[in-house]
């Protein structure tokens, strides 16, 4: 870790942001310095103001009071293009480009004429070669991993050379392999003088890469520090303004009986562009949490719709739980095998809640027949209610009543209420994908206790998410899901993060591809 | 001054009762500058559209009769639209209910049974079943839009009306005209105040009401219709189904379609006639929406509608205004209630932007 570059005026300044939406001050009074060549970490829950402040240093939005200053001057930017012109590159969360189209011909599309002329591809080797961003011009996008398509976004905005170049998140798509190869790119930037600002909630990653962080809470900013003096716990607790709980779990691995199976299980995705699972086998026991890592889109929500029972499979013995075949059950059986089954689907909003319905409606969603909240078809409000306050109450879901709209809460309120309507009817077998996607610090670790509690007193747990870390934290047992197909599981101990890395890309231990298509 | 929209944090509770009074305010306002330009006195024509009509006794039961099917539909309809699932031919079902209904009142001509009226209404439920079973059938098994399908069956079931009044119904005794025998009287619906028209169908129409209400509010099915309305995902997660939901709804519309066209046969009219209704099955579905999708809205909002079918008569006679005067007052409150609903999510604000940061290019 290099010191940060110092001279005297900053390449960014901003002062005094303040930015309100109807209802939410997302910004207020915010400053902050960006030097020369400095890498400086905008750190924050989600929901902090972390975009709102970057959509106005990219001239997307404009602040309802304070100024900006680029290299001392006082600026107002119109649109991202006055912004570009002053030399803030962005690279974006969810990439723009078109699968049928060249990566040379994505990148003319996306940046100002005048770059397009002369020979485009010569210049994109050139970058590419000097970054260590090896890229074809030729090649087809959709022929391209995630990672190389993130570096056609990079090279993108090298070519107009920044002097700032915002990156939103840009690791949560990565594996740890592409994660390394892309903080080599970006310590090269600022060796050569560009400013970097690095958008993210992954506090080991800002501990190795940034120089400063600027922390936000609430659109507020909070504190400001250099993180490699800091912990992940004590930023994470500046982060959260309280102090940080780590779940606590039982290392021994379970010889409990086997309650959910999926054997030899062929699905064929029902999404456009989706993934067909392949042979996917897996067994979790009683108390353990089966923790499924990959990258998004390699067929955990195929997986997910086969579980939940959304999508019937041919065989009904392809998958069991407590020995009863359930492949051709819809949900509503499905959740009465055995002592029952929880399930938690990835998106809240739409999904797994019905945004304008109240929270006890929702409660009665799913629990209508294990929690007998309905009589002869008619639904039973008080026991419903009552039922949706004691998940509240179990869960600290902050709301003002049950009688409240799910979309009244926070990401991390709703979703501790989704997990807790499924643990609070006791299931046997728990199957969660992105359990805390999108939720803040303190929901998050409760959430993850939740389901280790639950694994302790003996459910099966499935966990699929793409958070390496949370897999870490609670799974006994860890696999991969990579186009579909399922690794073998391996007890979390013995596996590295860097060989979970391998499988997620696809990448066999004997070092070859796995399966190419 | 600047007059914008602005999003609010919240959808206005409030706004969604709020927004129907505004369109009626609206559309009366509106109308007296249509009357003023037609030369009419504005107060006067206002009076005579809505207040004349239901000045007496007679008028009164009028009115409810008029509302009994429009009340009757939109109930219906408002079920399926809370689902998504778009009926748009309740007319065609109320013709083809009514057919079946009046088709027995024929067979069994001149037989005074006490249950050929109960039998006539559940013929009428089950003949606009039927005609809504077909593009339920065709839009789960085929992927059909339900919108296009049920509207054009209703020109289908009116060229069947057409065909049976000019045909094999055709009263032989009726110097040749298009209709058939007067019903018997022991098909007439049982009149609930002497000198009127007004029948139990009106009774049946508050039963429907209220059933529609217990059903959307406590019942399983109607979460559910709620639930593949919003949010067709969590329904799957919930493990409702969806196509069961279509039958479910287009069905329940089509009974209902079908039970107010033998109602208004054997209450109103008492024969077989070439125009059984005056277009109730198009115009329940702006009953349907001025009635918030809600059974007591669609209550209210089907006595107001009623009012316009009585005051367009009444401007006609006292006014000599064109009957079309009650086909836009129906257009206009479906407009401004459109309009209005902008207010549910939104608010206006008057006075410049709060941002003070100017663009500058």
């Amino acid at each position: 870790m290099s010191e940060t570059p110092q001279t005297l005026t900053p390449r960014l300044e901003l002062l005094g942001i303040t930015k309100a939406y109807p209802g939410v001050v997302a910004n207020n009074n915010v400053s902050l310095k960006v030097m020369p060549g400095e890498i400086h970490a905008l750190l924050g829950e989600n929901g902090a103001g972390k975009s709102t402040l970057v959509k106005f240093i990219y001239g997307v939005q404009k602040a309802d009071s304070g100024s900006m200053l680029w290299e001392g001057e006082e600026v107002r930017l119109a649109n991202p293009n006055a912004a570009r012109k002053l030399g803030v590159g962005m690279v974006f969360q969810h990439f723009s480009l078109f699968d049928a189209m060249t990566v040379e011909e994505n990148i003319s599309l996306g940046i100002s004429p005048e770059l397009t002329k002369g020979n485009l591809s010569v210049r994109i080797r050139e970058i590419s070669a000097q970054y260590g961003l090896p890229l074809d011009p030729d090649r087809y996008v959709h022929t391209l991993s995630v990672g190389e398509r993130q570096r056609i976004e990079v090279v993108r905005c090298l070519l107009q050379d920044p002097t700032l170049l915002i990156m939103d998140e840009p690791t949560s798509v990565l594996t740890p392999q592409e994660v390394e190869e892309l903080f080599k790119t970006l310590r090269r930037l600022s060796e050569e003088g560009v400013s970097i600002l690095y958008i993210s909630h992954r506090l080991e990653e800002i501990k190795t890469l940034c120089h400063t962080a600027t922390i936000m809470r609430m659109g507020e900013v909070v504190a400001e520090c250099t993180p490699e003096n800091e912990t992940a716990r004590s930023m994470a607790e500046m982060m959260m303004g309280e102090n940080l709980v780590s779940p606590e779990r039982t290392d021994r691995q379970t010889d409990g009986s086997v309650r959910l199976e999926v054997k030899d299980l062929d699905a064929a995705s029902t999404h456009q562009h989706g993934t067909d699972l392949r042979s996917v086998n897996l067994q979790v026991r009683a108390g353990e949490v089966l923790g499924v890592a990959g990258i998004a889109g390699n067929g955990q929500r195929e997986l997910m719709e086969v579980l939940t029972g959304e999508v019937l499979v041919d065989r009904a013995e392809s998958i069991t739980i407590d020995g009863t075949p359930v492949g051709q059950l819809g949900p509503v059986q499905r959740r009465g095998i055995g002592v029952g089954v929880g399930l938690v689907p990835e998106e809240r909003l739409g999904h797994g809640a019905v945004p304008d319905m109240s929270l006890w409606e929702n409660g009665f969603l799913s629990a209508a027949t294990r929690m007998e909240l309905i009589n002869n078809g008619f639904i039973q409000v008080g026991a419903s209610s009552a039922f949706a306050e004691e998940v509240v109450e179990q869960f600290r879901v902050k709301t003002p009543g049950v009688t409240h709209p799910a979309n009244s809460l926070s990401g991390g309120n709703l979703q501790k209420f989704i997990v807790g309507r499924e643990l609070v009817q006791k299931p046997g077998v728990i199957v969660v994908l992105q359990p805390t996607w999108g939720v803040d610090a303190g929901s998050t670790a409760s959430i993850r206790q939740a389901l280790i509690d639950m694994a302790t007193e003996g459910a099966a747990v499935l966990a699929i998410s793409q958070d390496l870390e949370e897999l870490f934290e609670i799974s006994n047992r860890i696999a991969v899901i990579c186009e579909g197909r399922m690794s073998d599981a391996q007890p979390a101990e013995n596996v590295t993060v860097e060989e979970i890395g391998l499988l997620m890309a696809g990448v066999g231990p004997d070092g070859e591809k796995a399966h190419a298509d | 001054m600047l007059i914008r929209l602005e999003q609010r944090p919240e959808a206005s509770n409030i706004m969604v009762y709020v927004s129907p009074l505004i369109a009626v305010v609206l559309t009366i306002l509106t109308a007296m500058i249509m009357f003023g330009a037609l030369g009419v006195d504005p107060a006067k024509a206002i009076e005579t559209f809505f207040i004349e009509p239901v000045s007496t006794l007679d008028g009164v039961a009028e009115l409810l009769v008029k509302a009994t099917p429009l009340v009757l539909i939109g109930v219906g309809l408002s079920l399926g639209f809370q689902a998504n699932v778009w009926n748009i031919g309740a007319e065609g079902q109320l013709v083809i209910g009514a057919l079946a209904g009046g088709g027995l009142a024929l067979a069994f001509y001149g037989q005074s049974s006490t249950l050929l009226v109960p039998a006539m209404l559940v013929c009428g439920v089950i003949g606009g079943m039927a005609w809504a079973a077909i593009p339920a059938w065709m839009k789960t098994r085929f992927n059909t839009n339900e919108i296009l399908t049920s509207l054009m069956l209703t020109y289908v079931g009116l060229l069947v009306l057409s065909y049976l009044v000019h045909g094999p119904w055709k009263d032989p005794e009726g110097q040749n005209f298009p209709e058939s025998r007067l019903f018997h009287d022991s098909a007439l619906l049982p009149i609930l105040i002497d000198e009127t028209r007004l029948n139990v169908g009106w009774l049946l129409a508050l039963f429907v009401v209220v059933l529609g209400w217990i059903l959307m509010s406590r019942h399983i099915i109607g979460f559910q219709i709620k639930v593949i309305g919003m949010a067709p995902m969590a329904g799957a997660f919930a493990g409702f189904k969806e196509n069961r939901l279509i039958w479910i709804t287009l069905l329940i519309s089509g009974g209902c379609a079908g039970l107010a066209g033998v109602i208004e046969l054997s209450g109103a009219i008492g024969q077989i006639v070439p125009s059984i209704s005056p277009g109730y099955g198009f115009t329940a579905i702006i009953v349907a929406f001025l009635g918030r999708l809600h059974p007591v809205g669609v209550l209210f909002a089907g006595l107001l509608m009623a009012l316009t079918y009585l005051g367009g008569d009444s401007a006609q006679i006292t006014m000599n205004l064109p009957n079309a005067v009650t086909g836009v007052f129906q257009g206009m409150l479906l407009f401004f209630l459109l309009a209005s609903d902008v207010l549910i999510r939104y608010r206006v604000r008057f006075g410049p932007p709060r941002v003070k940061a100017e663009a500058a290019e």
